[in-house]
């Protein structure tokens, strides 16, 4: 019996949003997005009407899956910031704790130098709420194995059925 | 691993199509894409080659609908099935939920079945997987070609579990969502395991 790897509860998606909402404003950026190495996108800042943010998470995650495997190749454990500079918009992607990806989109209203510094700190506040997840998911763990009400135990053929009925 | 937002509410699973080159991975994905309604689906990206090869992955996401008040979100992709292209398709399997092996029916083409078989067990289990224990479900595509194998010497040969096979004519889409809705099946059914 295995739990799912990350299991999101309100309290700290609100910390997280919070942390992405206060890099965007002081970086100046235009968004901010936080995906896990699968290319599963879990939080989202800024102006994102015009960004298909689904696409850009699973790139995102091919392009820094692809960058791990040639950090490997020449022996480094990863690349742990990306930077891809675009004449009007940049991209700047970084690791947190080594198992979720902080995308940073930004234009000419601010610099890379100041991006770069104001990820330094939302990094280390979210590397503290990842652990936080992590202790509550192991905690979870523990008392979920005695007794877990979960609300997928009920989940029927029918219910299945429903969603492939077009 | 599925990925459970209990704050969006939303269900997250990642499923790949695997299979020997030229088998019809991409030609799945088009169709469920161009079969389903434009506000279930979002854009389906291919890195592909100038000839169309698939060159790292295919990605498709999909919006089936709620289960017990959940969203769930399919990714589907497809993994490169050119032999050299074997580091690509190690990374393509992380974090995979469900996987769909798509078989080429024509007899010239079994080796590279049953060799892509192999590589992809080889590649689960350096992800940590276990064919064994994966949801898995098997298609024996391009059924409509003169060459195509009887499908019980195919069943024979690359059934490695009982899983649930599938004919298919990727292009004309027979077999197609058969095979995607056995394999979401068995990935949500596993989540009862959670």
């Amino acid at each position: 019996m295995s739990l799912p790897d990350l299991v999101l509860y309100d309290e700290e998606f609100r910390r997280i949003k919070d942390s992405l909402q206060r890099l965007a404003s002081d970086a100046n950026a235009n968004v901010v997005f936080l995906v896990d190495k699968n290319g599963q996108q879990i939080a989202a800042v800024g102006d994102l009407q015009t960004l298909d943010t689904t696409s850009l998470a699973s790139l995102t995650a091919g392009n820094v899956a692809a960058t791990d495997g040639l950090a490997r190749l020449i022996g480094e454990k990863e690349f742990s910031i990306l930077f891809h500079e675009g004449e009007r918009d940049n991209i700047h992607i970084s690791i947190v704790a080594q198992r979720v990806i902080l995308v940073v989109i930004f234009d000419e209203r601010t610099s890379l130098g100041l991006v770069r510094l104001r990820v330094r700190r939302a990094m280390s506040e979210l590397e503290k709420i990842f652990e936080d997840i992590a202790g509550k998911a192991e905690k979870e763990k523990q008392a979920l194995q005695a007794d877990f009400d979960s609300p997928f135990a009920e989940i029927t053929d029918e219910d299945i059925d429903r969603l492939f009925a077009e | 691993m599925t990925f459970i937002n209990y704050a969006a509410r939303e269900i997250n699973c990642k499923i790949v199509y695997y299979g020997p080159g030229l088998c019809g991975k991409t030609t799945n994905l088009q169709y469920i894409y161009d079969r389903t309604n434009p506000a279930a689906k979002g854009k389906l990206i291919s890195l592909a080659t100038e000839t169309d090869r698939t060159l790292f992955f295919d990605f498709l996401p999909l919006d089936l609908g709620t289960v017990k008040g959940f969203k769930t979100r399919f990714h589907l992709y497809t993994v490169p099935g050119q032999v050299f292209y074997d580091a690509s398709r190690k990374l393509i399997l992380k974090g995979v939920d469900g996987v769909v092996f798509v078989a080429d029916s024509q007899e010239a083409r079994m080796e590279a079945n049953v060799e892509s078989i192999r590589n992809l067990d080889r590649n689960l289990k350096d992800q940590g997987y276990d064919i064994a224990t994966v949801p898995y479900v098997l298609q024996f595509n391009k059924r409509d070609l003169p060459t195509a194998m009887p499908a019980d010497d195919m069943y024979r040969r690359l059934n490695i579990k009982r899983e649930p096979t599938f004919e298919a004519v990727a292009p004309t889409g027979a077999g197609v969502f058969d095979t995607l809705k056995a394999v979401a099946r068995q990935v949500l059914m596993d989540l009862k395991k959670h």
